[in-house]
């Protein structure tokens, strides 16, 4: 069934469709660009316009957090922050794969639940050695 | 039917189950050393061995044309299985001398023979990205894995940044071919690329330049020049039965995937990438025999010796005929017990309970411990390609098949640089039996390194007597690979 969906993308779309009609599908992106840019100039030129300004050195230094924000980029922190951001990103993906998972969950069938499953084992064997190695203990 | 897909991936199955099990029990067991768990990696890898050599499963194509198994995989999943299985026996009593004994070593190295596996059943651009990167991914952990030494983390460092990068260009390629013929499955895109091709099309360039970003991606991985550099620094700075593990078992898988995504999608477009193999392996055979003569340290010399060798095999896959093919994986089956071998030596080099690595090293070996350097000299006569020894029937049976395919200049170099890379191989020799010896090796070097290198001096010396399996099996997976 696969091979067939594959079989099914045309070697020259472009050619088919016209590129006039290939761009037009890509119309929503444009839009969707454009409002953004728009909002974003609305809203910065209103608080420009609108708000008081009183600036001094701090109101209008770059802010980062947890840093200073101009530092010698070798500057050193503590290896720690690394681990918990990369235990973050991993389970973070996690969510990320099971949100589309979730809402086409009819249509990927026992198969789809099952391979998503075996992930999550995956995922959680992971989390066991993680947890096992002491890489959750903050001291 | 999605048992009968089930039955044909037991292997990778089995592997995947086997090394997460490994993981967990290793995790909590806590602190105790990695014997067990390195002699169990070995056991799950015989088994896996068993599998396929035993378990008759059905052949064709599961999981919807992502993965392939035919004779042509098999025949590769047991060399790369037998060399990863010396990989880990050599690895443990190293670790535990050198102070790294850590349980994760032997488990990353099932995980990167999994990844290997699945390299050579890929079927489809992407499950050859997922196979590709498990082993790659694996592999930048293990070369790291000493990381208070300033060398494996700069090996380890080196190699994740290019590797990244190769990656990168992989997925572009990918992306340019999937663009250009409308589908990522080997099978269809050979199919569209014939179809477009015999109604007097000619290739478009974007999906050559595609076909280039794959090919280089892969000779990054397989260390083909001139995407070599990162080389001899990895395997000088990586833990040795780590470098072992890496001149051997990835070369062996990478180089599989190289052939078969060339004959099997790109099949119809032999003549644009001939010319770019037949650089490639020139380029790797004279920069590999010519590299090594200045080298001190065995580690480096090795890594130059195996880039060598990936153009030699190379010439089989630039013939681009069955008997190529053939040649190739007979090729790289003598290699990997040449290289497992000398490593097997290599290993054995200590001196008062430390690790040297210079050839100067080697010096009277012949006086101090004459059955290691009786069994170096078998190798280094291998590798130089001198009969009866198995290295000379690998490189009789490639260039053979370059020159009935016709690229007799291609053949004609690589001999040359043969008799030039002879030079180092000989020299080694040489500093074995006629230098004085200044100290000489810790005895005894365990029971594993004392397996290895009988199994592979046996195979080297008497290849010439039971090298019909060999051919064979290898005859029969070339053909595997061009009937599909």
């Amino acid at each position: 069934m696969k091979g067939d969906l594959r079989n099914s993308h045309c070697v020259d779309c472009i050619g088919e469709m016209g590129l006039d009609g290939m761009l037009a599908e890509y119309l929503p992106i444009l839009i969707f660009l454009g409002i953004a840019v728009g909002l974003a100039i609305v809203m910065m030129m209103a608080s420009v316009i609108m708000a008081k300004q009183h600036p001094d050195s701090e109101k209008i230094s770059s802010y980062e957090c947890g840093f200073e924000a101009f530092d010698d980029a070798r500057g050193r922190f503590d290896v720690r922050f690394y681990l918990v951001a990369i235990l973050f990103i991993i389970f973070d993906l996690e969510v990320a794969f099971l949100f589309p998972w979730a809402v086409s969950l009819s249509d990927v069938g026992l198969f789809g639940f099952w391979s998503m499953v075996i992930f999550l084992v995956i995922l959680t064997i992971g989390f066991a050695y993680e947890w096992k190695k002491g890489a959750l203990e903050w001291e | 039917m999605i048992t009968t897909d089930l039955t044909m991936a037991l292997p990778e199955i089995f592997l995947a189950c086997a090394a997460t099990t490994l993981l967990l029990f290793g995790a909590f067991r806590g602190e105790q050393g990695a014997s067990f768990i390195s002699a169990l990696s070995v056991a799950v890898l015989a088994i896996a061995f068993g599998l396929i050599f035993l378990g008759n499963r059905p052949e064709g194509v599961a999981f919807g044309g992502l993965f392939v198994v035919d004779a042509y995989g098999d025949y590769m999943k047991l060399v790369v299985l037998v060399a990863a299985g010396f990989g880990i026996l050599m690895t443990q009593r190293f670790i535990e001398r050198e102070g790294m004994d850590r349980f994760e070593i032997p488990v990353l190295m099932v995980l990167a023979t999994l990844g290997m596996l699945m390299m050579i059943s890929a079927n489809d651009l992407m499950s050859l990205y997922v196979g590709l990167e498990l082993q790659s991914l694996s592999l930048y952990v293990i070369a790291a894995i000493r990381r208070e030494n300033l060398k494996s983390s700069e090996a380890g460092l080196k190699y994740f940044v290019l590797g990244a990068l190769s990656s990168g260009m992989l997925l572009y390629g990918s992306s340019m071919v999937y663009g250009f013929t409308g589908a990522t499955d080997f099978a269809v895109i050979g199919e569209n690329l014939s179809v477009a091709l015999s109604t007097g099309g000619v290739p478009e360039i974007g999906l050559i330049v595609g076909l280039v970003f794959i090919c280089a991606a892969i000779a990054f991985k397989i260390s083909a020049v001139p995407f070599h550099m990162w080389t001899p620094d990895v395997y000088e700075g990586a833990p040795t039965p780590v470098t072992a593990f890496f001149a051997s078992a990835p070369k062996v898988a990478g180089i599989t995937l190289f052939a078969r995504v060339l004959s099997d999608p790109f099949g119809s477009l032999v003549g644009e990438w001939q010319q770019i193999i037949v650089f490639v392996a020139l380029a790797s055979m004279i920069l590999g025999s010519l590299a090594a003569i200045k080298q001190t340290n065995i580690k480096r010399l090795m890594a130059y010796s195996s880039i060598g060798n990936i153009g030699y095999a190379l010439v089989g896959l630039a013939a681009g005929t069955q008997a190529g093919i053939e040649g190739l994986l007979i090729y790289m089956t003598i290699y990997i017990f040449m290289n497992m071998g000398t490593f097997a030596c290599i290993l054995s080099m200590r001196q008062k309970g430390t690790m040297v690595e210079n050839i100067e090293d080697l010096k009277g070996l012949s006086k101090t411990s004459p059955l290691m350097a009786f069994a170096l000299t078998v190798f280094m006569f291998s590798m130089a390609g001198i009969p009866p020894l198995a290295g000379f029937f690998g490189k009789y049976v490639v260039f053979a098949a370059a020159v009935d395919a016709g690229l007799t200049t291609l053949a004609v170099i690589g001999v040359l640089t043969s008799v030039i890379g002879a030079f180092y191989y000989l020299r080694i020799i040489k500093v074995m039996y006629f230098d004085e010896p200044t100290a000489s090796f810790d005895k005894p070097i365990g029971g594993e390194m004392t397996l290895v290198l009988t199994v592979s001096s046996v195979f080297i010396v008497f290849f010439i007597l039971f090298s019909s399996p060999i051919m064979d099996g290898a005859a029969l997976a070339a053909s595997a690979l061009f009937a599909g």
